[in-house]
């Protein structure tokens, strides 16, 4: 059995070795959840990865696959990734963690980057973005559009990031407007538009005139176009083909600056493992355009508290603030810690229903 | 003038012929395809179908093989009992999902001690898992006559809640701070279900897909149960005159055909995915149902599909990496097998006749 495993690693190695010599090329793979034509997570990302064929040129060779489900099957293009020459892998989903971590120990020349996860290794780096920031800002424009003061929020999967973006949304929304309710649905997808469009129709029949989404689809966008009264964001994209109304504003997934620093770092062989976790300022969450459906004062109100938020002023989770079930969380003044936000696994006060366990 | 003839007899030899002309015709109309895109075709072709099992990463992708198809074959086998009998069982996903969570669950029940007879008892909890919920669409079709395809569908969805549910609550890794989806079995000795030799994708799955194999050629061929079951299939009337209890055979192919698929669930779960997450399941349960009939619901038959299934899958993968194909086109590529399939399976049963019709 030992033999056989090292054999079997051995081998890995050399197809490795022989794949990296062939050319001199620095080879970057993706490996992405949705289709490129998703219109939201996925399509940010391979903008990033056309943003690093832009940059250099004929150095560097791009390769991608697409809707790969997480698991064994992701486990499996990674290693083809790495076995056909790759230097630099891009996992952009979060299901991806354990795959990564298994392939990247079988080939230790080989760098990863995981996004959204929490396991590292001395070639793996994780990066996200602190789409929370951008939540801030869309909540404080949605508290202000919404008549119903029912706010609709389509949820992906209720995982910390998801949590971050709502309890986000719905305190700065509360802060502009005291009576505002939100009614959260869980798709439990990040791309289905036939769900997305369900849950966006449920969220709009029950009185709500402003939906944010946190999944990829442009389907929502369509199905409040359809309802003609209901306030959207874009997700991820600008999903600007949408605008001036319903869309008014959206979240913009910027990866790449992010992802041609990386790839400079491993063509320059400083490449090291580390944790990212950038937002407004730094430019990976961008603010798509503020339309003109959206009054001038509220467009500057929530263009002021992006500044602040960016120059560090201002902290989106920044107390007094209360969990749900009324027990203390921050103090007037105090800001959340990021260990604290990484595992966000509660709502704020004022947040009903559950959570699903 | 072109018109079809029924054949008296379905040609035996059409019948072993169809697999193949279906997958030449997928060849050649999935190289237009191919072409249409800008790709070189013989060069997508030859991605899809060499590269796994001749090209110089060969010694990976073979072993994937394994693992890919391995699962597709154990829930086929099952499903092409019941398809013989005209037993359709279309929630194999279902039972898929539920034979992992139960078998996972007993795995994680008992961490972290570490004993030879955790992986058994998980081996039978899923078999159990899987068989149960076939039982559901199996109970109400003898007892009420609900229909079983109906039933065993939605209860895939009802699966899935429950997998959602499972990875958030119940079975979530208390140290994965607080993000959904189970401790990962792989970790965890007693309820590993590894290689059988190291880096040849031989789990025990593979194993219990090839004894289904085996299993269901003996008992088609050589046993009662299997003749009822063909019966059946080819005339329920006859059957029925024969003494052949439609209850219990409705009992007996969905229980198989669930059991199977909780078997395949559960060696999935503790060897390749490793962890019980949301969306654990990837269309094994559904896409088994192609297989099945690709095989021409003959086991031998099954197993070769299985594997040309897992051929198309890992090298459309490679064929999106190296030529930048879309995944659609893949997709598109393995929707043609199917349907090139149908389409010649009309010559097992017709003959064209060129020419003029006779007046009767």
């Amino acid at each position: 059995m030992k033999i056989t495993a090292l054999l079997a690693s051995a081998a890995m190695a050399l197809g490795l070795a022989s794949a990296a010599v062939a050319d001199d090329k620095t080879k970057v793979g993706f490996v992405y959840v949705g289709p490129v034509g998703d219109g939201g997570w996925t399509y940010e990302h391979d903008q990033g990865r056309l943003a690093v064929e832009e940059a250099f040129g004929d150095k560097v060779e791009t390769v991608y696959v697409e809707s790969v489900a997480e698991g064994p099957d992701s486990e499996r293009v990674m290693t083809q990734m790495a076995l056909e020459g790759a230097d630099l892998i891009f996992t952009t989903s979060f299901g991806y963690m354990d795959p990564t971590i298994n392939v990247a120990k079988k080939f230790p020349n080989v760098k990863f980057e995981h996004a959204t996860g929490y396991k590292r290794a001395d070639n793996v780096s994780t990066y996200s973005a602190r789409f929370y920031e951008g939540r801030a800002v869309q909540g404080t424009i949605a508290g202000h559009m919404t008549k119903s003061n029912v706010i609709g929020y389509i949820g992906s999967f209720p995982i910390p990031e998801v949590i971050r973006g709502i309890n986000a949304a719905y305190i700065h929304a509360k802060k502009v407007n005291p009576d505002v309710e939100f009614k959260i649905v869980w798709a439990f997808t990040w791309f289905d538009p036939a769900k997305e469009a369900d849950a966006a129709k449920v969220l709009i029949e029950q009185g709500a005139d402003v939906i944010l989404q946190h999944t990829d689809s442009t389907a929502p966008q369509a199905a409040a176009q359809a309802a003609g009264n209901v306030v959207t964001f874009g997700q991820a994209s600008d999903m600007a083909e949408y605008g001036p109304f319903p869309r008014v504003s959206s979240i913009i997934d910027n990866w790449a600056p992010y992802y041609i620093a990386r790839t400079k770092a491993v063509m320059d062989g400083t490449w090291t493992s580390v944790d990212t976790w950038d937002g407004i300022a730094p430019g990976m969450v961008g603010i798509g355009e503020i339309s003109d459906a959206v009054p001038a004062e509220v467009k500057a109100e929530a263009l002021a508290l992006k500044e602040a938020i960016a120059s560090g002023e201002y902290h989106p989770f920044t107390g007094p603030l209360k969990k749900q079930d009324g027990s203390d969380w921050l103090a007037a003044g105090a800001v959340a810690d990021d260990g604290t936000l990484a595992g966000m696994n509660f709502f704020v006060e004022g947040l009903t229903g559950d959570i699903p366990q | 003038m072109v018109r079809l003839e029924k054949r008296a007899e379905p040609s035996r030899a059409w019948s072993m012929a169809t697999p193949v002309v279906a997958v030449l015709a997928t060849m050649i109309a999935g190289g237009l395809l191919f072409a249409a895109l800008g790709k070189d075709p013989v060069e997508a072709i030859r991605t899809i179908f060499w590269e796994p099992l001749f090209g110089e990463f060969s010694f990976y992708y073979r072993p994937q093989l394994v693992v890919k198809g391995a699962p597709l074959v154990l829930i086929a086998i099952g499903l092409s009992l019941g398809f013989k009998a005209g037993i359709w069982n279309i929630g194999a996903e279902g039972q898929y999902i539920i034979g992992a969570l139960t078998g996972a669950g007993v795995g994680l029940a008992f961490y972290p001690m570490e004993s030879v007879v955790i992986f058994p008892l998980m081996v039978l909890a899923g078999a159990l898992g899987g068989w149960a919920w076939a039982m559901i669409p199996a109970v109400l079709k003898t007892r009420f006559g609900t229909n079983e395809i109906l039933v065993s569908l939605m209860l895939v969805y009802v699966a899935e809640q429950l997998l959602a549910s499972m990875s958030l609550g119940l079975l979530k890794n208390p140290e994965g701070y607080g993000f959904p989806g189970s401790r990962n079995l792989q970790q965890y000795a007693s309820a590993h279900n590894g290689d059988l030799i190291a880096g040849s994708g031989l789990h025990w799955g593979a194993a219990a897909a090839l004894i289904a194999v085996i299993f269901a050629y003996v008992l088609l061929n050589r046993h009662m149960t299997g003749f009822h079951i063909r019966l059946t299939g080819d005339a329920p009337r006859a059957a029925r005159f024969a003494g052949v209890s439609p209850t219990r055979l409705v009992l007996f192919c969905m229980g198989v055909s669930g059991a199977l698929a909780g078997l395949a669930g559960l060696f999935e779960v503790s060897g390749p995915a490793g962890v019980v997450s949301i969306d654990f399941n990837v269309g094994y349960g559904f896409t088994a149902i192609i297989v099945a009939f690709l095989g021409r619901l003959h086991p031998v038959g099954i197993l070769l599909a299985g594997a040309l299934m897992a051929l198309t899958y890992i090298g459309g993968d490679i064929a999106q990496s190296n030529l930048g194909l879309p995944s659609a086109a893949i997709q598109v590529f393995q929707g043609m097998l199917l349907f090139f399939l149908l389409a010649f399976d009309v010559l097992t049963n017709f003959r064209i006749r060129l020419g003029a019709s006779e007046v009767a």
